[in-house]
């Protein structure tokens, strides 16, 4: 169990304020200038021992992507991006650091930067998020006035430019190129790598794209120890987690938990349990709405982390843990998923444009039973050859969810075909 | 305040004019094209809620950017309006977790009490309403995003009342529509007790 110690955003509901005096006296920016002069080298270092993982939802160890930035440059500018596009279903984390503790973000940049050189950051942040927006101006405009951010911070001669900028409502720009592309003015189509945009990212130039929660943790990681963090959770999968539960739970909620608590206790413990009962659960998205969801039986001993749900055919993608009760057509949740995704598309890879609709055509079809049994196999067939065959993983993340569906629900949608079928039949002879 | 006209000529005001070099700011001097989406914002909200071709020709202008490029960004966009609509904008989400919580009578009470469907203007041409998807506030599910604000933890009749408030010119406080603060158990916290 973590004790309020050890969490890190120890104002994640705003109840104290988002000012920079308030988070000075939460501890933010405290022994800042001595962890600036620990220098490139040692933070990268820490940072890997904490064994941090990117909490964006792919779960890249984050000191070694900050260690494929190239250690010598020309001069010219190297960039930071932090993925504030918070648009997977299920996940609204990164917006209670924004709105509550924007100042832990700020402060990891300045850190980031120091870790890979970088002389210049963009907080991407979606469009639709304005009132966080506002308060995360708010933080940076208080961060440059108290001489945090700019040309010699603190006197360390570390110079660091970080601004805002906001989307237009694109999920495709969650995703790091397409990000980089929406910077740059264009539509928020992803590239091809390689190259990475370690080498080749904003304007060309090397760039490193972390999610805002990855970012917020590190100034805690750096002052109270890699292996602070380290011993929390468990190996591989460590320190703390926002995470967000929805659905049909009695109390939804954002709460910081210890990495790999079972997933019971997560809801148990803090959102009042399972509307109706443990025995009421039918399903769980675990980590937003890309990864394939799982019955209850797995839910029943499943920890909540990266290995634990990888394992089980899953993931811990962003920790958004969507709650699916037994009142829940599972079969419509998923295909309401398949229509985002198609809308989502960025359109650029003909798998996916093409694919996505086709999922949820069929998958309009599977709600009402408008089907034949053999049509389930096909849909499969269809996702895999979506999955791992387009630029970005937008295409697997489509794929994914309707692969879980049958793999776990697959008697439902059979009965629910010989329903349909039946009533047909009926008509037929009446 | 009805539907902003289409218009032949569009030139920021001043202020939105200084608000617009601030965004260039941002950027180097050589990637002003950096600046399209913040400019579109602009525009968008100067012009009452969408996007005239006049504006979009004039934010490319304004860039240095081949046209057919602000094109393609206002249209790929979810937030940018290139059709008419009304300067209150309505947006439902209906993406899953919402779903779940019931985001179809959300939508229903929506467009009972503005006397229109999803995508359109409301008749007294004051709202628009639309379905958006996941608007990223899933533990305050069922939730609306009207203009710059989220109202969440809604019902049926909170969403009607909430419309009803609109259509006398108030404006209703966002945020959690019951009790509730924040992202917070509706029971209370279970954390950060202790510090």
């Amino acid at each position: 169990m973590l004790h309020d110690k050890d969490r890190i955003f120890t104002d994640i509901y705003g109840e104290k304020g988002p000012g920079l005096e308030q988070a000075k006296a939460r501890g933010d920016y405290d022994g800042l200038k001595d962890l600036i002069l620990l220098g490139r080298a040692e933070i990268v270092d820490r940072v890997k021992k904490s064994g941090l993982r990117g909490r964006g939802g792919a779960g890249f160890p984050t000191g070694l992507k900050w260690s494929f930035m190239p250690k010598e440059t020309d001069g010219g500018p190297v960039y930071l991006v932090v993925n504030a596009d918070e648009s997977e279903p299920g996940t609204c984390k990164d917006r209670e650091i924004m709105r509550h503790e924007p100042h832990k973000l700020v402060e990891g940049c300045i850190l980031a930067a120091v870790g890979m050189g970088c002389t210049a950051g963009y907080i991407y942040i979606r469009g639709e998020y304005v009132r966080e927006a506002e308060a995360l101006e708010r933080a940076l405009a208080e961060a440059y006035d108290a001489g945090l951010l700019g040309r010699d911070i603190l006197g360390t001669g570390l110079d660091f430019e970080l601004y805002l900028h906001r989307g237009a409502g694109a999920y495709i720009c969650g995703e790091e190129t397409g990000l980089i592309e929406s910077l740059e003015g264009k539509k928020g189509q992803p590239r091809l790598k390689p190259p990475f945009p370690a080498m080749v990212g904003l304007y060309g130039r090397p760039t490193t794209v972390n999610n805002v929660e990855t970012i917020a943790v590190v100034p805690t990681i750096l002052r109270r120890g890699a292996e602070w963090f380290a011993g929390l959770g468990r190996e591989n999968n460590t320190g703390t987690k926002l995470f967000c539960i929805s659905g049909h739970v009695n109390h939804p909620c954002t709460v910081e938990e210890e990495m790999s608590i079972p997933l019971r206790e997560l809801i148990d413990k803090h959102c009042g349990g399972v509307r109706g009962g443990w025995d009421n659960l039918k399903a769980v998205i675990p980590g937003g709405s890309s990864v394939p969801l799982l019955p209850k039986d797995i839910c029943d001993t499943i920890r909540m982390d990266f290995d634990d749900l990888r394992n089980v055919q899953s993931g811990l993608g962003t920790a958004a843990v969507i709650v699916m009760d037994q009142s829940t057509d599972v079969i419509k949740a998923i295909a309401r998923l398949s229509k985002f995704y198609m809308h989502e598309s960025c359109g650029q890879c003909t798998p996916c444009r093409e694919g996505t609709g086709w999922l949820w055509r069929v998958m309009t079809r599977l709600v009402e039973g408008r089907a034949r049994v053999e049509e389930i196999d096909m849909l499969y067939d269809v996702t895999k050859e979506i999955e791992g065959h387009t630029i970005c993983a937008l295409g697997d993340a489509a794929a994914w969810p309707v692969q879980g569906l049958i793999r776990h629900f697959r008697p439902e949608i059979e009965a629910r075909i010989r329903a349909a079928a039946g009533k047909t039949d009926q008509m037929a002879a009446s | 305040m009805s539907i902003a006209p289409d218009v032949t000529e569009f030139a920021f005001d001043a202020a939105h004019a200084a608000l617009a070099e601030q965004a260039l700011a941002k950027f180097p001097p050589e990637r002003r094209q950096s600046a399209v989406l913040p400019l579109l914002h602009l525009a968008q909200a100067q012009h009452g809620g969408w996007l005239p071709k006049a504006a979009l020709d004039y934010v490319a202008d304004y860039l240095s950017m081949p046209r057919i490029r602000v094109y393609e960004v206002a249209s790929f966009y979810d937030m940018f309006n290139t059709e008419p609509t009304a300067p209150c904008q309505i947006r439902v989400c209906t993406t899953t977790p919402c779903w779940l919580m019931g985001s179809d009578a959300i939508v229903e009470a929506c467009e009972r009490a503005l006397g229109c469907r999803v995508g359109e203007n409301s008749p007294d041409g004051r709202f628009y309403l639309r379905e958006f998807e996941c608007l990223g506030a899933c533990v305050n599910a069922p939730m609306l995003w009207i203009d710059d604000d989220y109202y969440e933890d809604l019902t049926p009749e909170k969403t009607t009342a909430l419309v009803e408030a609109l259509q006398r010119g108030e404006k209703p406080t966002p945020g959690p529509q019951d009790a509730r603060k924040v992202s917070m158990p509706a029971g209370g916290k279970t954390t950060l007790l202790e510090v």
